[in-house]
């Protein structure tokens, strides 16, 4: 068995009265990629935001790599430098270049030498293709093209685990499937450990290794992804396969 | 009016000139640091520290400047405190224009989209980090209109430092219409110059706003 | 110190004295306030208007008042009517119309910008309906323009009220004039008095002004929502 990334342990989370999260439990390898499915307001982003920290939880504990995390600020700020994080809304900051975007945390928070942050930032345009675009600022790109730089912005900090809330939900649809290359080659080839949020259904399959199914704030299947795919357990699961023209 | 009259009162007028300036430059730049430094302290909640700063943006805010310069100037040496009325001047112009300048930074930190600020914390920022790198360079994008209103604002009340005699632009004409009797010559040299002043700064302003706003910043 | 307080305070009519002076400010500010709206809607609806030479002159007197400090409006009006115009109001009168000049300037550009963001759909909905210009204006535009200019205008009469400690320049026995008097009649026996009337002063200005600068500041965090 491969190292343990992340547990969750019976989290609740609740806005208000409203009971958002409902004891949820799950554990996350090394080089897995877990993916999130299940309908628009199940609770998928909220989650996600748990898991490093974004969103507070009303009970229930989050372990990075074994220890639990004393969710206060300082610690959530630490752990936050290990945990990626790329959003739906492709959100550069738009007062810095594409280069500045990308060596601004890891030469600010994590202190590293700006030149070999550099370079390798280099190199990691050039993976996802956009090396020509370094001096550019965030307007002047297409959504596709942020997306791809907010994937190396939150890369080239080194996270041990990366999360990623329906990346390509906002994108034109031919955009969309570079963007899910750059995941599948991320898992396939740097075994980089992922939770997935998406609603390609068919990108989902390949490259999942565990799903959980959410609807309601409660985790009705926790299964791994070709079981899930092939054999939904539950009723619901199914619909909402069914309902995503799958 | 009478010419040789305003031509014989321009070296005065100059020397007021140059105090005007001088006072507004020193009391804009501290305010806007002050209300910096409290606007961001508001933002991030600091404890305590924010529920102070919140204190002293209301009071300072809602209250006149004359009253704030009596007070420094003719209170405070009861308690001990004596200081020149240029420097209660310059501090009683920084507790205003730090208030006013903290409400305009406020207004442009909150215009801060909140996933701006979700990404600066997923990439590990601590709140001195988002204050810099985040929030401070975006929202001063979005206050620029507001703290131009009170760049403009505070040169006008270096007006009311004729009030504790500080020989300002105001504080000479009324000197000089005491003693000569000749109001409508040194009236309007005293309006011609805070044109002076003000016209270029208000143009100044208005360029670095539409630069801030369609240049290189907020798309 | 504590009995300094009391004796200079409440001893005699000192704090009535205190308390009518602040009425002078008041009114005033009120008196301004009102036919400052009054011309300032008017200069306001003016400056929506196609005419450039209206617009132009209108926008000069705006820039006017922007530039000029209203202290030095007051003495503007101060000196000139009298000597130069031979008109000789008592003191509040020409505060009055210095501040209503003032707040008519401010106010038409609060005026304008408020009808020039009433959606254009609104006024093409008006138009279609077979209103007039005027009908228009008054019916649809003005209406709205209000409810969108009321923070504004809020944030104005603040101003105004703080801006009526300029008063005893021009000799107006208003709150802070007494509470010179007072602190000079007292100074002798109680040096601390100056402490405790300007003291005074101060929070009575900040509990006229922080309601109104709550009240707007609701008003507008409603309306951005
Ligand atoms: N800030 C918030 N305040 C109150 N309710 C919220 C907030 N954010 C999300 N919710 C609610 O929580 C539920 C889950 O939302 P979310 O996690 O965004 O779902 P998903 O990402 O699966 O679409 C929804 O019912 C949503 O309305
Ligand atoms: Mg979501």
């Amino acid at each position: 068995m491969t190292e343990e990334i992340l547990r969750v342990e019976n989290l609740n989370k609740f806005y208000g009265d409203r009971h958002i999260l409902h004891d949820i439990n799950f554990t996350l390898h090394q080089g897995e990629v877990l993916t999130l499915l299940g309908p628009s307001g199940s609770g998928k982003s909220t989650l996600i935001r748990c898991l490093n920290g974004l969103e507070d939880f009303s009970s229930g504990a989050v372990y990075f790599k074994g220890e639990k995390i004393k969710p206060t600020d300082k610690n959530w700020q630490e752990i936050r430098q290990k945990i990626g994080m790329v959003f739906q809304s492709y959100d550069l900051f738009p007062n810095l270049t594409v280069m500045e975007n990308i060596l601004l945390a890891p030469t600010k928070v994590q202190k590293r030498a700006k030149d070999q942050v550099a370079q390798e930032a280099e190199g990691l345009l050039k993976d996802v293709g956009l090396e020509k675009y370094a001096d550019s600022y965030p307007r002047e790109l297409s959504g596709g093209q942020k997306q791809r730089i907010a994937i190396v912005r939150a890369l080239i900090m080194h996270p041990e685990v990366m999360l990623l809330d329906e990346v390509t939900a906002s994108l034109d649809p031919e955009m969309v499937r570079g963007i899910l290359q750059i995941m599948t080659k991320l898992s396939k080839k740097h075994h980089m450990t992922m939770i997935i949020v998406t609603h390609e259904m068919g990108f989902a399959e390949q490259i999942a290794d565990q799903v959980l199914f959410l609807e309601d704030g409660r985790i009705l299947e926790n299964t791994p992804g070709k079981a899930f795919f092939a054999q939904p357990k539950t009723e619901r699961a199914r619909d909402f396969l069914e309902s995503m023209d799958f | 009016m009478n010419w040789q009259v305003i031509s014989h009162s321009l070296p005065i007028f100059a020397q007021a000139f140059k105090l005007t300036l001088w006072l507004s430059l020193v009391g804009i730049l501290g305010s806007l640091i002050v209300g910096a430094l409290s606007s961001l302290i508001q933002y991030f909640k600091v404890p305590i520290l924010s529920q102070l700063f919140t204190a002293y943006v209301e009071l300072a805010r809602n209250t006149p400047l004359l009253i704030q310069l009596f007070f420094l100037y003719y209170a405070f040496p009861v308690i001990g405190l004596k200081m020149s009325a240029t420097t209660c001047g310059i501090i009683g112009l920084i507790f205003l224009g730090g208030a006013y300048m903290a409400e305009g930074f406020t207004g442009g930190f909150s215009g801060v989209n909140q996933t701006q600020i979700d990404n600066g914390k997923a990439l590990g920022m601590n709140n001195l980090q988002l204050a810099r790198y985040v929030v401070f360079p975006q929202g001063f994008a979005l206050s620029m209109p507001a703290l131009a209103a009170n760049v403009i604002f505070l040169i006008k009340e270096t007006s009311i430092f004729s009030v504790i005699a500080i020989p300002e632009l105001t504080n000479t004409a009324l000197d000089l219409i005491g003693m000569y009797y000749r109001s409508n010559e040194y009236l309007f040299v005293l309006v011609v110059a805070y044109a002076i002043v003000l016209i270029p700064v208000i143009l100044l302003l208005n360029l670095l706003e539409r630069r801030v706003r369609y240049g290189t910043f907020g798309d | 110190m504590e009995h300094s307080v009391i004796n200079v305070l409440f001893v005699g009519n000192n704090f009535a004295r205190i308390m009518q002076g602040l009425w002078t400010s008041v009114w005033i500010s009120v008196d301004s306030l009102a036919a400052g709206l009054v011309l300032g809607t008017l200069l306001g609806i003016l400056r929506t208007l196609p005419s450039k030479p209206l617009r132009f002159i209108l926008r000069l007197y705006l820039e006017f008042f922007r530039i000029v400090p209203t202290i030095v409006l007051l003495y503007l009006v101060y000196y000139i009517l009298p000597r130069s115009f031979n008109i000789s109001w008592p003191a509040s009168w020409m505060a009055i119309l210095a501040f209503a000049l003032w707040v008519a300037a401010e106010f038409s550009d609060i005026v304008r910008g408020a009808i020039e963001s009433v959606p254009v759909t609104q006024k093409e909905s008006g138009l279609a309906l077979g209103l007039s210009k005027t009908q228009l204006f008054r019916y649809v535009l003005l209406p709205q323009a209000v409810q969108l200019e009321l923070p504004a205008t809020i944030n104005l009469a603040t101003r105004v009220i703080k801006t009526t400690s300029l008063l005893m320049m021009i000799s107006i026995m208003d709150v802070i004039a007494i509470g010179q008097q007072i602190i000079e009649a007292n100074n002798q026996k109680y040096p601390t008095a100056v402490f405790w009337i300007y003291g005074l002063i101060f929070i009575l200005y900040f509990i006229i002004d922080y309601p109104l600068s709550l009240w707007s500041k609701k008003l507008a965090a409603k309306e951005n929502r």
